[in-house]
C-alpha cells in the first residue's frame, strides 16, 4: 500500500508541449507511471509523445484521468490548479517554480471548498515506488519498501532516499510539499496519511528554516502519530531576513529558526539529527 | 525586494495613503534647498537604507533650521550606518529624505503581511507605535489587534472599524483610520507585496492619519507583473556579488566563512552549510545552481565563490536528479580550464550518471579530492584548509 498515489492512478500533464513537460513526461512514462494525455490550451486535438492533448482539463476527467500534474509557466500555474480542482481532480501536483504567493493564496481559497488534494507548487512531486511517479525526482534511486518520506525541499529528499535505499530499506510514498510560503498538503496531511497506511512503518520529515509548519507538525506528531518519526531542519547555518533559495525559507522577525523547530521536534518524541548525512544511520538505530 | 522609504511613499500617493511632503537629496546642498520648497520650520532628514532600525542608529535627526539639516544631511550621506539589523560595518548612506515635520498627538503601529499559518493577508495593528513591533508580540501579544482579510472579499469596513476602535480611534480620527487601511490594502494586494509596515503610523493634533515612515517589501515571485516596481531595485544596496549571481540565474548569499558552497537545490545547499558547521567549518556562502545548471552557470557560480577572498576551499556537492552529473563535471573541467581555482577543490557526486561524471574528473586530471558522501565531503574539505588559516 501507499498514500494518494499508486498503480492505478491516471495522469495528466498540464502544460505537457513545454520543455520541462515533455521531458518529465517521458521520463514518468519511463518510469511506469500511467500518463493518459496533457492539457496545452489551444493544441487540443494534436498529440505529442504519442498521446491525446486536449484544451482543457475536464476533457481529461472524462477520459479517466484523476491525478494532475503542473509544469504551466508561474504566471499562469494558480489558475491551472483551480481548473484542475474544479474538474473533479482528486490529486493535483504542482510542480511549477515562482507563483506569486497572493495568487496562491486566492488558488488556495478556492481549492479548499472542493475535494481535493494539492501537493506543492515549487515541489518534486510525489512517488510511489515500484507504482507510480508523478513530479522531477529520479526514479531509480527509489526502492520500494516502507518507509514514508516528507520533505520541503528536492534535492534533499533524493539524499535522504538514498540513504534509505542504501540502507537496505526502501519507501512506501515520497512527498516534496514544496518550498513556498503557501502551499497545498502540509506536513500534518502527510502525516495523518502515513499513520494510517498500514505498509508505511516509519517516517523521516525534512524541514527547513522560515514559517511554522514544523512546529505544528510536531504538535501533530506527538497527539497523534504512532509511528517512529525521524527528522531533520535544513537551515541552521542560515542567517536572518535572507531568503536561503525557497520563497519560504527565510528566517523574519526572529521566527522560523532551525533551532526553534528542532526544539519542538525534540518535545514531540520524534529522532531528530543535526547530521544530514545520517539520515539513514539515524532511521537504522530507531527501528 | 526592497525598496526604500522615499520610494515607498511615492507609491503611497499614488494610492492615496497619507504621507507627508518630502524631497530625496544627494547632498547637502540639495537638502537645504528641500527645506525652502517644502516650507515651514521644522524637518526630519532621514537616511535611505534598506536596513531598518535606522532612528535606533541615528539615521534619523530632527532639524529646526535649515543650517541643521544641511549639518545633518552632510554628517549623514557618505557615512556608514549602523542599526541593530546591520552588522557592525553598518551600511553606506547615499540619500537622504527631507521630510516636513507635523504635530503628532499619537502615534500607532500599522502593517499587513502574508500569515503563512492561515495562508491569508493580515492586517496588524497596535498602539505601541514607534517601538519594535516583535518586541511587543512577545511581550504583551494582546496589544496587537489583528485581522485576517478573505483575498475574494477583500478588507470588510467591519474588519477596520473594529480595528480603529481597538486603536482607540474617535470622531474624525475613526474615519480617517478606516479609509488609510483600506487604501493600504488595496496597495498591498495590487502590488504583490509581501510586507507593508508603517511604524510609526501617527495622528496629528489635527486628527490626520499620516505614514510616518514607510517599509514596503515585494514578492519577487510576482515582479514579472509589474515592471514599474522592478525599476525601484536598488543594486547599490545589495551585495554585489549576489546581484551578479542573480544575473547569471543563479542564488547565491554571502556568508561570512571561508569554505565555498556549490550545490543543486536550495534544501540540499543549506543542509550543507550545516554539515560544514557541524564539523566545525564556517560555510562562505549560500549558493543554489538549481536543477538544470550548465557549464557556463557553474564556470560563473565557481567565478562568484573566488571572488570572495575569504574562501580558502570550494565544496561541490551535487545529487543529480534530472541533473545528470556528467554534465556537472564537465561544467567543472571547462572552468577549471576558464579560471584558475586557487583553492582546493572537493567534489561529491551522486545519483544520475555518478560513475560516468567521476571518470570524467578523473581522466580529466584535475588536481581535486574526490568525496563518497557529504559527510565525507565536508569532512575533508575542512581537513584541506587546516594549517591553510
Amino acid at each position: 500500500m501507499s498514500i494518494w498515489l499508486n498503480s492505478d492512478s491516471k495522469i495528466v500533464v498540464q502544460g505537457i508541449t513545454g520543455k520541462n513537460g515533455q521531458f518529465h513526461t517521458e521520463q514518468m512514462i519511463d518510469y511506469g507511471t500511467k500518463v493518459i494525455g496533457g492539457v496545452t490550451p489551444g493544441k487540443g486535438g494534436k498529440e505529442t509523445l504519442g498521446l491525446p492533448i486536449w484544451n482543457t482539463v475536464d476533457k481529461a476527467v472524462d477520459m479517466g484521468a484523476n491525478v494532475s500534474c503542473i509544469f504551466v509557466p508561474p504566471a499562469f500555474a494558480a489558475d491551472a490548479i483551480m481548473e484542475s480542482a474544479d474538474s473533479g481532480i482528486g490529486l493535483i501536483v504542482a510542480i511549477t517554480e515562482g507563483i506569486p504567493a497572493l495568487d496562491m493564496v486566492k488558488a488556495k481559497k478556492y481549492i479548499n471548498s472542493k475535494d481535493t488534494i494539492l501537493i506543492g507548487p515549487n515541489c518534486p512531486g510525489i512517488i510511489t515506488p515500484g507504482e507510480s511517479k508523478v513530479g522531477i525526482m529520479p526514479g531509480h534511486i527509489h526502492r520500494k519498501g516502507d518507509v514514508g518520506i516528507i520533505s520541503r525541499s528536492g534535492t534533499l529528499t533524493y539524499e535522504a532516499v538514498n540513504q534509505v535505499t542504501e540502507i537496505g530499506l526502501g519507501q512506501s510514498t515520497c512527498i516534496g510539499i514544496g518550498g513556498d510560503p503557501v502551499n497545498g498538503t502540509n506536513f500534518i496531511d502527510c502525516l495523518e496519511a502515513f499513520e494510517k497506511d498500514k505498509d508505511t512503518k516509519s517516517i523521516i520529515m525534512i524541514g527547513e528554516i522560515g514559517g511554522n509548519a514544523e512546529e505544528l507538525a510536531s504538535e501533530y506528531v506527538q497527539e497523534y502519530i504512532s509511528k517512529p518519526v525521524i527528522g531533520f531542519i535544513a537551515g541552521r547555518t542560515a542567517p536572518p531576513g535572507k531568503r536561503m533559495g525557497h520563497a519560504g525559507a527565510i528566517i523574519s522577525g526572529g521566527k522560523g529558526t532551525a533551532k526553534e523547530k528542532m526544539k519542538a521536534m525534540q518535545r514531540a518524541g520524534i529522532h531528530i539529527t543535526e547530521n544530514p548525512a545520517e539520515l539513514g544511520k539515524t532511521l537504522e538505530e530507531i527501528i | 525586494m526592497n525598496i526604500h522609504e522615499y520610494q515607498a511613499k511615492n507609491l503611497f500617493r499614488k494610492y492615496n495613503v497619507r504621507t507627508l511632503e518630502g524631497i530625496i537629496a544627494s547632498n547637502s546642498d540639495e537638502a537645504a534647498k528641500a527645506c525652502s520648497i517644502l516650507g515651514g520650520n521644522i524637518w526630519v532628514v532621514k537616511a535611505q537604507v534598506h536596513a531598518g532600525g535606522r532612528g535606533k542608529g541615528g539615521g534619523i535627526i530632527l532639524c529646526r533650521s535649515i543650517d541643521e539639516v544641511h549639518e545633518a544631511a552632510n554628517k549623514l550621506i557618505g557615512s556608514n550606518l549602523v542599526t541593530p539589523q546591520t552588522t557592525s560595518d553598518g551600511v553606506k548612506i547615499r540619500k537622504v529624505y527631507v521630510e516636513k515635520g507635523c504635530n503628532i498627538a499619537k502615534e500607532f503601529y500599522l502593517g499587513i503581511v502574508l500569515d503563512r499559518e492561515k495562508e491569508l493577508p493580515v492586517i496588524m495593528a497596535s498602539t505601541e507605535g514607534g517601538i519594535e513591533i516583535e518586541e511587543v508580540a512577545k511581550k504583551n501579544p494582546e496589544k496587537i489587534l489583528k485581522a485576517h482579510v478573505d483575498p475574494i472579499s477583500g478588507l470588510g469596513d467591519w474588519q477596520a472599524r473594529k480595528i480603529a476602535f481597538g486603536l482607540g480611534l474617535q470622531g474624525k480620527q475613526m474615519k480617517s483610520g478606516m479609509v488609510f487601511m483600506k487604501k493600504l490594502y488595496h496597495l498591498f494586494i495590487d502590488l504583490d507585496c509581501s510586507i507593508v509596515e508603517i511604524n510609526p503610523l501617527v495622528i496629528t493634533t489635527d486628527d490626520d492619519v499620516i505614514a510616518l515612515d514607510a517599509k514596503i517589501n515585494f514578492d519577487s515571485s510576482a515582479l514579472f507583473k509589474h515592471s514599474n516596481i522592478e525599476k525601484l531595485r536598488d543594486t547599490t544596496e545589495e551585495e554585489p556579488l549576489e546581484t551578479k549571481a542573480t544575473v547569471a540565474g543563479l542564488n547565491y548569499i554571502k556568508l561570512n566563512g571561508e569554505i565555498g558552497c556549490m550545490v543543486n537545490g536550495a534544501g540540499l545547499a543549506m543542509a550543507t552549510m550545516d554539515i560544514i558547521k557541524l564539523h566545525g567549518g564556517e560555510p562562505a556562502n549560500f549558493l543554489d545552481v538549481g536543477g538544470g545548471a550548465t557549464a557556463e552557470q557553474v564556470t560563473k557560480g565557481f567565478q562568484i565563490i573566488l571572488s570572495d577572498s575569504k574562501v580558502k576551499a570550494i565544496f561541490v556537492n551535487i545529487f543529480g536528479g534530472i541533473m545528470r552529473c556528467d554534465f556537472i563535471a564537465e561544467g567543472i573541467i571547462t572552468a577549471a580550464k576558464e579560471i584558475n581555482i586557487n583553492v582546493p577543490l572537493i567534489v561529491r557526486l551522486a545519483g544520475t550518471n555518478v560513475e560516468l561524471g567521476k571518470k570524467m574528473l578523473l581522466d580529466s586530471g584535475l588536481e581535486l579530492i574526490t568525496a563518497d558522501d557529504m559527510d565525507d565531503g565536508a569532512k575533508k574539505t575542512i581537513e584541506s584548509i587546516k594549517g591553510v588559516a
